[in-house]
C-alpha cells in the first residue's frame, strides 16, 4: 500500500521503536548502552539511535517514498535497565542484513558507530555487543590460519605459547635488535615481537631489522632444535608499503608478521589478512588505540565488539589484556571476549558481558595474547585464566632478569611448563602457585633468581570499566 | 649486592618442545600426564624418530593411534614396546584430539642418543 508524503519532523519512536518486532536469524543485532539528555524519553533516545545508525535522518524526506523503508530500517525492539545505574539503559537494535556490504567490517562499523555517536540528544553512547548473523559471518574470510594451523606450523602443542616484546621499544640498531631477539629465543621463548611503534625509523629501517631478525631466528632454531618466530611489524604509512614489507618477510621465509588493526584500520587489516592466507603467513594483531575507544564505561565501543570485528576481519593472534598485569581488564569480561575469539559457539551470558548467542560457524579461532606487566609469579594465574590456546608475553619479565634476556626467557619457560604439568596432574595451580613455582625453581637457577627479583611486584588498582551487575 | 657480581652464564640447550625445560619425569609423573590425556577424551598416540631428524613435522607412528584406548597400562606398555624396538630414537606420547585435528598434549618420554 502506498503512503503519502507528509513533510515535517516526526518523532523517531513513531517509526523506529517497535517493541513487538521479533528479530530474524539474518538480522544483525546490536546492544547499545545509552545515556540520554535530561527529559528525553528512553524510547525516543533508543529509536533515534536505531534511526541514525540505519536509514533515518532528522526530517522526513520525500525520497524515502521511492523505496520500501520498512524493509531497510533498523529497529529498536527492546529496552532494558542497566543494573545499578539510574541514568543509562540498554537499547537492543535489529538491522536487516541488506544494510551491509557482504564481508565488510568497515561498512558495519561506519553504520553502527558513525554519526550517531555525536548525536546531541545523547550524552553518552556505548556499543556493548553485536550479534553477527551466520549469513554475514560466512561472507568474511576470518583468521588467515587459525589456532589449529598455527600450532601445526610452529609445532607447539599442549601448552600456551611464550613470547616477549623486544625492549627498549625504540632506539636499537638493527643488529642490536636482532641480538636481543636471539637471546630471547635461545632461552626458550617461541616468539618475540616488534613493539607496536617500531615501523621504520631512522635508527632502524625495516629491511635492516627484518634481515637481522631472520638471522637470529635461524641460529636460535639450529641451536635449540625448536621452531621460532618473530612478529615482524608490517604496519606502515600506506597499504603499498605494508605489502612490500610483508612480501620481504615472506622472501626471508619468516613464519609470522604483525599488524596494528585499529591505527592501521579495518580495510588495511582485512586486505593484509587475505594476503596472509594466500601466502601461508601467520598474522599477529596488536591493538594500539583500543583503550581510547573501549575504556570509558558509558561511551565508545566495548572491546568485545572490537575483538569480534577482528576475528571477522582476520588475525591469528590478538592482544586481550592480562587480567593480572599492569593494564586494565576484569576477569569475567576478559573470559567473555576470549570465548568470542576462540569458540565456535558462545552463548548469551551477562555474567561474562556477552549479550547475545553468537554462532561462529566454521570460522577458525584466534589465539588470545596476554601481555603487559606480567612476570613469573603471575604464571599460574595466567595458565588458569587463559588456558592453552594463548600466547603469554613477558617483556620486562624477560629482559629484566639479572642474568639477561636468555635466562629470563628460560625462567619463564620453566615456570610455564611446571604450571602445565601440575595442572594436567590435577593440582589447583592458582591455589598452589607458590609451591609449584618454588619447587620448579629448585632445579632452575634462572627461575629461582626471577622469583626473587619480582617477588614484591603487584599491580593492584580497581578496574575502571566493570560489568554492570548488582 | 650489585647484580654484576652474581651474573651467571646461560647456556643454550637443545630441547624437544613441551616439557623440554623440566627435569626428566618420574614414572608416576608420566602416568599422571597419560591419565590426563585419557581423561580429556583424546586418543593416545606413540611416535618416534631418530634424534638427527627431531625437527621433522612427521615422526613415525608406533603402530596406529590407539583410538578410544582408556587403559593407562596398555598405553604405558606400548610406549615401552616402542622404546625397546627403537632404543636410539626419541619416543613421545601424543594426546590426539580428533575434534581440532591437533595434539592436545605432546611430550617426549624417552630421549634417544
Amino acid at each position: 500500500m502506498s503512503k503519502k508524503y507528509d513533510a515535517g519532523v516526526k518523532e523517531y519512536r513513531d517509526t523506529y521503536w517497535t517493541p513487538d518486532y521479533v528479530p530474524l536469524d539474518t538480522d544483525l543485532l546490536a546492544c547499545f548502552k545509552c545515556t540520554g539528555q535530561e527529559g528525553v524519553p528512553k524510547e525516543e533516545v533508543a529509536a533515534a539511535v536505531a534511526a541514525e545508525s540505519s536509514t533515518g535522518t532528522w526530517s522526513t524526506v520525500w525520497s524515502e517514498l521511492l523505496t520500501d523503508l520498512d524493509f531497510y530500517k533498523g529497529r529498536c525492539y527492546r529496552i532494558e535497565d542497566v543494573p545499578g545505574d539510574k541514568e543509562a539503559f540498554y537499547a537492543f537494535i535489529a538491522y536487516p542484513l541488506d544494510l551491509f556490504e557482504e564481508g565488510s567490517i568497515t561498512n558495519v562499523l561506519t553504520s553502527l558507530v558513525g554519526n550517531v555517536f555525536g548525536f546531541k540528544a545523547l550524552r553518552h553512547l556505548r556499543l556493548e555487543d553485536i550479534r553477527f548473523p551466520i549469513a554475514f559471518i560466512k561472507c568474511c574470510a576470518g583468521p588467515p590460519n587459525g589456532i589449529a594451523v598455527e600450532r601445526d606450523r610452529m609445532n607447539k602443542y599442549g601448552r600456551p605459547l611464550l613470547g616477549c616484546t623486544i625492549k627498549p621499544k625504540l632506539g636499537l640498531s638493527g643488529k642490536n635488535y636482532g641480538r636481543v631477539v636471539y637471546e630471547c629465543l635461545r632461552g626458550g621463548l617461541d616468539f618475540t615481537k616488534d613493539d607496536e611503534n617500531i615501523n621504520s625509523q631512522p635508527f632502524q629501517r625495516w629491511q635492516n631489522r627484518f634481515e637481522f631478525v631472520a638471522e637470529a631466528i635461524k641460529i636460535a632454531e639450529q641451536e635449540t632444535g625448536e621452531r621460532k618466530g618473530h612478529y615482524l611489524n608490517v604496519t606502515a604509512n600506506t597499504p603499498e608499503e605494508m605489502y612490500e614489507r610483508a612480501e620481504f618477510a615472506k622472501e626471508l621465509n619468516q613464519p609470522i608478521i604483525m599488524h596494528d588493526f585499529i591505527t592501521g584500520g579495518f580495510t588495511a587489516n582485512t586486505g593484509l589478512s587475505k594476503w596472509c592466507r594466500k601466502n601461508g603467513m601467520l598474522l599477529h594483531i596488536h591493538r594500539a588505540m583500543h583503550a581510547v575507544i573501549d575504556r570509558h564505561p558509558k561511551h565508545g565501543i566495548h572491546f568485545r565488539v572490537l575483538a569480534k570485528c577482528l576475528r571477522l576481519s582476520g588475525g591469528d593472534q590478538l592482544h586481550t589484556g592480562t587480567v593480572v598485569g599492569k593494564l586494565e581488564g576484569d576477569r569475567q569480561t576478559t573470559l567473555g571476549y576470549i570465548d568470542q575469539l576462540r569458540e565456535s559457539f558462545v552463548p548469551e551470558d551477562r555474567s561474562r558481558g556477552n549479550f547475545f548467542d553468537q554462532d561462529w560457524g566454521s570460522m577458525p579461532g584466534v589465539f588470545a595474547v596476554a601481555s603487559g606487566g606480567i612476570h613469573v609469579w603471575h604464571m599460574p594465574a595466567l595458565v588458569a585464566i587463559f588456558g592453552d590456546d594463548s600466547v603469554l608475553q613477558f617483556g620486562g619479565g624477560t629482559h629484566g632478569h639479572p642474568w639477561g634476556s636468555a635466562a629470563g626467557a628460560a625462567a619463564n619457560r620453566v615456570a610455564l611448563e611446571a604450571c602445565v604439568k601440575a595442572r594436567n596432574a590435577g593440582r589447583e595451580i592458582e591455589k598452589e602457585s607458590r609451591d609449584i613455582l618454588m619447587e620448579a625453581g629448585k632445579h632452575s637457577p634462572e627461575l629461582a633468581i626471577a622469583l626473587e627479583t619480582w617477588k614484591e611486584i603487584k599491580f593492584e588498582f580497581d578496574t575502571v570499566d566493570k560489568l554492570d551487575v548488582q | 649486592m650489585p647484580f654484576q657480581s652474581t651474573v651467571g652464564d646461560y647456556q643454550t640447550v637443545a630441547t624437544l618442545e613441551t616439557f623440554g625445560f623440566l627435569p626428566p619425569m618420574t614414572q608416576d609423573e608420566i602416568y599422571d600426564q597419560i591419565a590426563y590425556i585419557i581423561a580429556q577424551g583424546w586418543s593416545p598416540l606413540v611416535e618416534h624418530v631418530h634424534p638427527s631428524n627431531s625437527m621433522a613435522i612427521y615422526w613415525s607412528y608406533w603402530k596406529l593411534p590407539f583410538f578410544g584406548e582408556k587403559d593407562l597400562n596398555v598405553v604405558v606398555s606400548e610406549l615401552e614396546a616402542c622404546h625397546r624396538a627403537y632404543p636410539d630414537h626419541h619416543v613421545r606420547i601424543v594426546g590426539y584430539d580428533a575434534y581440532t585435528q591437533g595434539q592436545g598434549s605432546c611430550f617426549v618420554v624417552f630421549e634417544g642418543r
